[in-house]
C-alpha cells in the first residue's frame, strides 16, 4: 500500500526517549485529526513497543530503535518500532498477560495493551537479530465519527 | 521527582503526577515505598488528577503499592483517573485487585 506521508527516525534505547516517541507519534499522527481517545490509544501502544526495546532487546546496552510511521490509504496510522536486540525467544510466551521477564518493574501487560489499542499487530523476532512490530491504527474520519 | 502527600484518619493520599512510564516508574515506585513505610496507613489513595499520560509501567507501580499495602493488611484506591489510565488500568482488570474511581466530569 503506497504511504502518503512517511517518517523514518533513529534514537538510542535511553528510557527519556519514550517520551520523545510518544510525543513525536502523536504530532505526526494529528494529520489524520484523531480524537484524544484514539490518541491515548496510539501514544500508549508506542510507548510500550519502545520501553521494550529498552528494557528487553538492549538490556545491558544502549542500542538503536528504529520508529518508521506513515500514513496509509483510507486513514491508517501505520507504526513499525524495530530493534537489533536480543531478540524474544518464545514469542506465545511473551505474548501471554502478566508474562514477563522483566521482574518487578514490568508489569507483563505490554503485548496486551498493544493488541488491544491498535487494530493489527504483528511481531516478528529472531533471537539474536531483534525485534519488528508492526501495528496499525484506523483513524474514523471527523464525518464517520460516532 | 517529589510527590505531594498527606496523612488522615490513617489513610494516606498520595498525589501523582507528569507521565507514568518506565522512565519515570522506578523513581515513584520508590518514593510511595518510602512515604508507606513511614506512616504505616490503612488505605493508601492514589490519585491520579494530574497525571497526563500513563503505560502499563503505571500498572507496575500499583501492583507495587497494593503489595506493600498487603503486608500492613490495608487497602489501596485509586482515585480521579483521567480516560487515558483509565483505559490502561482497565486493559490491564486492575479493577479486581484495587478500587477503581473515575474522575467526575463536572
Amino acid at each position: 500500500m503506497k504511504a502518503e506521508n512517511e517518517v523514518l527516525i533513529k534514537f538510542p534505547s535511553r528510557s527519556a526517549n519514550e517520551a520523545f516517541a510518544r510525543a513525536v507519534t502523536a504530532t505526526f499522527a494529528a494529520q489524520l485529526d484523531p480524537t484524544l481517545d484514539e490518541l491515548g490509544d496510539i501514544k500508549t501502544a508506542v510507548s510500550e513497543a519502545v520501553t521494550n526495546c529498552i528494557v528487553h532487546a538492549y538490556p545491558d546496552r544502549i542500542g538503536v530503535v528504529t520508529l518508521r510511521l506513515r500514513i496509509l490509504e483510507g486513514g491508517i496510522l501505520d507504526i513499525v518500532v524495530k530493534d537489533t536486540g536480543r531478540g524474544i525467544a518464545d514469542i506465545e510466551q511473551a505474548r501471554q498477560p502478566m508474562f514477563t521477564t522483566g521482574g518487578e518493574e514490568r508489569s507483563g501487560m505490554g503485548l496486551t495493551i498493544m493488541e488491544s489499542f491498535m487494530n493489527e499487530l504483528k511481531l516478528r523476532s529472531t533471537p539474536g537479530k531483534g525485534t519488528t512490530v508492526h501495528m496499525k491504527k484506523r483513524i474514523v474520519r471527523r464525518g464517520e465519527k460516532p | 521527582m517529589n510527590l505531594t502527600s498527606f496523612l488522615q484518619d490513617k489513610q494516606l493520599t498520595i498525589a501523582l503526577t507528569g507521565e507514568i512510564d518506565h522512565h519515570s516508574a522506578r523513581e515513584i515506585m520508590a518514593i510511595i515505598t518510602a512515604k508507606i513505610d513511614v506512616y504505616m496507613p490503612m488505605v493508601c489513595i492514589l490519585d491520579f488528577s494530574d497525571v497526563k499520560f500513563m503505560d502499563s509501567s503505571g500498572i507496575a507501580v500499583v501492583i507495587h503499592t497494593i503489595r506493600a499495602m498487603r503486608e500492613l493488611e490495608g487497602k489501596v484506591v485509586l482515585q480521579n483517573i483521567p480516560p487515558q489510565p483509565l483505559k490502561v488500568l482497565k486493559a490491564a482488570g486492575i479493577g479486581k485487585i484495587a478500587q477503581l474511581n473515575e474522575r467526575s466530569e463536572t
